[in-house]
């Protein structure tokens, strides 16, 4: 069976659902392993979104995004899990009253992070955030997808795609700022 | 203030999603602003951190091996049950239409013009669902499929847009009924496959001709239902394992296309 898709903007022609979604298997174990901070339950997230996919694959809509459409699954299996509605239980639901985003200052995090190249540091300290914030963020930076694509991939309008991002980072600039004074960068200041 | 504004949305003009007009602004002003340039390059510094730090976790190979095989095996299985179900239903068509012919026979009456079509309509549709390769043309785009019958058949016919049906062109072939070319085009419905013929009404026999146009109920002893009509000199039949409605469905968009 031969289908058009349109897979992340191009328009591919392929046989199979496995020539599809088997080059997304990386990146998608990736993210589910971010979400659930476990191998194990990482790699049952990641059949499971499989499984639904491959079943529900003939109701995939025609040249819409599948890439957008297998984190959707996998982020929805996710939510359903137990490690799922833990995660979100602890996360204060969505505010769009944020205030403004603040200026930037001089002796900012990312510069220091950029000197030190403490990737470790950076990995802990995006484990730190909310599951909300944590998955806008790793699908814009490590997935590179547009905000349309995140909004399709999770659900929520684009807005939204927008207030969580600009909370992860505001979130991530002040995990990292006490994780550099430890490091002694923070001498600086 | 101005670098005030810029700040507030930079993440967003980073992750380039801001109006073209809006970033070249943008660009003018950090060229001559030591502050937001600066900002501007921290931000990008933490992007690519991130996108570093993000790419953290590889799954073991045997899990992708455990994956690979779930998901190569699952397609190929069901294709062969399709191509099952339609040798099922072939050796029911011919024990049905057997079983006709004998009680045809017995009972002293010839099938009719009509029925014979339909039976060889049926046969089509089996016969290619059974192929290895059900259509010459494979393509979703009615615009490469329509084309590609140009010099294969003596007219020219319309497909209908899909976009909001639940319908999918999968492709199509030439085919022969009554020792007259058609086309043969192949529509997805729900994985069931749906067969569409079309041919020039009066390069049929006239008896064939006039007993489609007897507008009678398609006959029972077909295990597929059927809907044929007649339309700016084109005979078409639809034909399919799906539900009536869902053979009418397919038939009304193509009249429309008509």
């Amino acid at each position: 069976m031969f289908y058009y898709v349109d897979v992340s903007g191009a328009n591919l022609q392929t046989d199979s659902f496995e020539e599809l979604a088997m080059p997304l298997f990386d990146q998608l174990y990736n993210f589910a392993q971010w979400l659930t901070q476990n191998r194990e339950e990482a790699e049952d997230l990641v059949q499971e979104t499989y499984a639904k996919a491959l079943k529900g694959f003939s109701s995939f809509q025609l040249g819409t995004n599948f890439r957008a459409w297998m984190y959707r699954i996998l982020r929805n299996t996710f939510l359903t899990s137990r490690t799922g509605l833990k995660a979100t239980m602890t996360v204060p639901l969505d505010s769009e009253e944020d205030g403004p985003e603040l200026a930037i200052e001089p002796d900012t995090p990312e510069t220091l992070l950029f000197e030190r190249s403490n990737r470790e540091q950076l990995q802990s300290a995006i484990d730190e955030l909310p599951v909300y914030s944590r998955e806008v963020l790793l699908l814009c930076e490590v997935e590179e997808m547009s905000y349309q694509e995140i909004s399709e991939a999770l659900s929520i309008p684009i807005g939204t795609v927008m207030s969580r991002l600009s909370r992860a980072r505001r979130a991530l600039r002040t995990r990292l700022r006490p994780m550099m004074r430890e490091t002694g960068a923070g001498a600086i200041e | 203030m101005v670098c005030e504004s810029w700040k507030a949305k930079l993440d967003t003009y980073l992750d380039g999603e801001v109006a073209e007009d809006e970033m070249r602004t943008f660009d003018a002003h950090a060229r001559g602003c030591a502050s937001c340039s600066a900002d501007a390059l921290a931000r990008v510094q933490m992007k690519r951190a991130i996108q570093v730090a993000g790419k953290r976790f590889t799954p073991s190979a045997e899990f992708r091996q455990r994956i690979q095989r779930r998901v190569a095996a699952k397609p190929r299985r069901s294709f062969r049950m399709g191509w099952m179900l339609a040798a099922a239903a072939a050796i029911i068509l011919a024990v049905g239409t057997l079983t006709s012919n004998y009680l045809g026979i017995r009972s002293g009456n010839e099938a009719s013009s009509r029925d014979h079509a339909y039976s060889e309509i049926a046969d089509l549709h089996v016969e290619t669902l059974a192929s290895a390769s059900p259509v010459d043309v494979v393509s979703t785009d009615r615009h490469t499929v329509k084309p590609w019958f140009q010099g294969k058949i003596p007219f020219a016919f319309n497909l209908p847009e899909l976009q909001n049906s639940p319908f999918s062109l999968l492709g199509g072939r030439m085919t022969y009924l009554d020792q007259t070319p058609g086309a043969h085009l192949i529509y997805d419905l729900r994985k069931h496959h749906i067969s569409v013929f079309v041919f020039q009404e009066r390069s049929l026999s006239p008896t064939l001709a006039a007993s489609l146009n007897a507008n009678s109920p398609s006959p029972k002893q077909l295990p597929f239902n059927l809907e044929t009509w007649s339309q700016g000199g084109l005979r078409y039949f639809v034909i399919g394992d799906v539900s009536v409605a869902d053979i009418d469905s397919l038939a009304r968009l193509l009249k429309s296309a008509s």
